[in-house]
């Protein structure tokens, strides 16, 4: 069936690429998801239909093991996507009323997207950055740590002008106890 | 644990650009592997950490040197290292700090346990969310490409290996072993049956070996000092270093190296600066959402060492503690928990898939005001419904923190019931979300 997606010449040879580091033209799926997706913005059908036919799999394998993965999007969103951690450590530390808070300020719920197409929020399952809670990632990439309803207002606003936050470097904590004079 | 104070940091020593490969390799870095090539045979390498005493760090505690000795022997054909940087058990992010400030020593580590196991291959699998770090360990693979560390003869040996990244894609089941090696062969994650363990049949149907980050970046310590000297850091029976991640309701949480076995309320009241605003201490979840929570009154000279916490009736995890204060309500608490595990429950085992669907069920039930007293004991017989009767033991971590919740916080479940509406028997029992 043809679809209208296509990868260039370039990607190809990248997919060929990825081949070689798997012993299967299947153990290559993950990371061709990844590349169409960054790509296409989400595996809609036809992307789907596409990676199948550059792997030599079905459209069902495809589509079963992109469902899968939560990271995977297979619906359409918006420009950015929010996934805010609302899980033991950042929920104790009050990222449930924080998801609340940017419901509030975006005027849709939890995994809706903003009619301009902006924001979707969502929230999350812990991201492993539970020393700097409440913590968000943006765009299944950058993490954005310590949260507060300031931090957010400004993140929407950096964000409104199309400005994505530098990568955060959160440092060990200060070993404060090898300061001390010894007694 | 007397002179904890005067522990330096070995996983994650203070130096500046440690993760540029120069400056790891001006502080003695690739020279246990150097040593393991020109002069260990693969069996000495396995003796060693044998005798070390290292335990897997990503949270059964599993004898390293042991694991690596179910390998068969070579037979010419593949034969692969995963290396499981999953990190996705609430609680815990230690390993990021590796992956962040010292990803050559997990290179390195995860180079000794290849020759060790006389792999062909290493996976590094790293959840999907950590794109960030993902992209400075690919940096630090390709400086230890151009070195000679890593690809065919390496430093002019006859031993070659190859060593890839496989970013996953937000799915906690990855962190199980045998899931993990479903999702690089580019499948859903359904965890397989054991045995066969993957010494037997892992990856492709070959042996396989899978081992967390931490634990491979307490290899090249060992090759560098002897395991005598491994032997003598922290518990007798669970030595060496451990990453304590301490989060919460604490002054200054964060990841701190410090041997293993140290008491629960140093850790707390010293390390991580007590609790935030001088509350009191509710309870500990000591590794982990899974590991079943310690009170207030059951800490006291408690270690963070599995025989310790197994006494007290807890578990040694990931050593991802969660501190929680006196105002924390409990029941929304295991309401979150309870919703983390139903999500990421992969749907095989109908146990796990209904067991902790109806554990938030009845637990958000619960938690609104609508429950019943009889629902706490409905809650324990679903936990005994999961337990062991699964391919894998992500309906343990499930059932685990709920029995042990209601156990030990009992009075504030009995307290939300008692409120409720349908404190008196209904006709027909109420299923409704």
């Amino acid at each position: 069936m043809a679809t209208e997606y296509t990868f260039s010449a370039e990607e190809l040879a990248r997919i060929a690429d990825i081949r070689r580091r798997y012993p299967t033209a299947r153990a290559a799926l993950m990371p061709v998801l990844w590349m169409a997706q960054e790509k296409f913005g989400w595996l809609s059908r036809g992307v789907i239909e596409l990676v199948a036919q550059t792997l030599g799999l079905s459209p069902a394998e495809v589509y079963g093991v992109a469902t899968f993965y939560t990271m995977y999007h297979t619906e359409a969103h918006g420009r950015y996507v929010l996934d805010l951690c609302t899980c033991l450590s950042c929920q104790v530390l009050g990222a449930e009323e924080l998801l609340h808070y940017l419901e509030e300020r975006l005027g849709v719920r939890d995994g809706q997207t903003t009619p301009d197409g902006l924001f979707t929020i969502r929230h999350t399952e812990c991201l492993g950055a539970c020393g700097s809670g409440p913590v968000l990632m943006l765009n299944n990439r950058r993490y954005v740590h310590r949260l507060s309803r300031e931090r957010l207002d400004q993140l929407l606003e950096e964000l409104r002008q199309g400005r994505i936050p530098e990568f955060e470097s959160i440092p060990l904590p200060e070993r404060h106890w090898e300061n001390e004079e010894p007694s | 644990m007397t002179n904890w104070k005067a522990y330096r940091p070995l996983l994650l020593p203070p130096i500046r650009g440690l993760d540029r490969i120069e400056v790891y390799e001006q502080h003695g870095g690739y020279e246990a592997l150097r040593r393991v090539l020109a002069e260990w045979t693969p069996a000495r390498v396995i003796e060693e950490v044998k005798a070390s005493g290292l335990r897997g760090r990503g949270g059964a505690g599993f004898s390293t040197g042991l694991k690596w000795s179910f390998m068969p022997p070579p037979d010419g054909r593949p034969r692969y290292l995963c290396v499981n940087g999953d990190e996705s058990e609430p609680g815990t992010f230690k390993d990021r700090q590796i992956l962040e400030f010292n990803p050559h020593l997990l290179i390195e580590g995860a180079l000794i346990a290849a020759y060790a196991i006389q792999a062909t291959a290493i996976y590094l699998y790293i959840r999907g969310e950590y794109a960030d770090w993902i992209d400075r360990v690919e940096v630090a693979l390709l400086q230890a490409r151009e070195r000679g560390y890593i690809g065919e003869r390496v430093l002019g040996t006859d031993w070659s290996i190859a060593f890839y990244v496989h970013r996953g894609a937000g799915a906690y089941i990855c962190g199980e072993e045998s899931a993990l090696m479903e999702s690089i062969e580019g499948k859903r994650a359904y965890p397989r049956q054991k045995p066969p363990f993957p010494a037997q049949r892992g990856l492709w149907g070959r042996p396989t070996t899978i081992n967390n980050v931490e634990t491979l970046a307490n290899v090249p310590l060992i090759i560098r000092h002897g395991a005598e000297w491994y032997n003598q850091i922290g518990a007798p029976k669970h030595p060496g270093p451990i990453l304590y991640g301490i989060s919460g309701h604490v002054n200054r949480p964060g990841v701190y190296e410090l041997p293993s076995g140290m008491p629960i309320e140093t850790l707390i009241y010293e390390v991580a600066g007590g609790i935030r605003g001088g509350k009191r201490l509710k309870a500990v979840i000591p590794g982990g959402s899974s590991t079943p929570p310690l009170r207030a009154d059951q800490i006291a000279g408690v270690t963070m060492d599995a025989e310790s916490l197994r006494a007290a009736g807890s578990m040694m995890g990931t050593a991802g503690m969660v501190v929680l204060d006196e105002d924390t309500d409990m029941v929304r608490v295991l309401v979150r928990i309870a919703e983390f595990y139903h999500h990421e429950s992969c749907g095989q085992c109908t146990p796990c898939r209904e067991g902790t669907g109806w554990l938030v069920k009845i637990l958000r039930r619960i938690e609104r005001g609508e429950g019943k007293p009889a629902d706490l004991e409905l809650l324990l017989e679903i936990c005994n419904q999961m337990e062991g009767r699964t391919v894998c033991a992500l309906a343990d971590a499930a059932a685990w923190p709920v029995r042990h919740t209601i156990q030990r916080f009992r009075e504030e479940f009995e307290a939300r019931c008692r409120g409720s509406l349908f404190s008196v028997p209904e006709p027909i029992p109420s299923t409704s979300q």
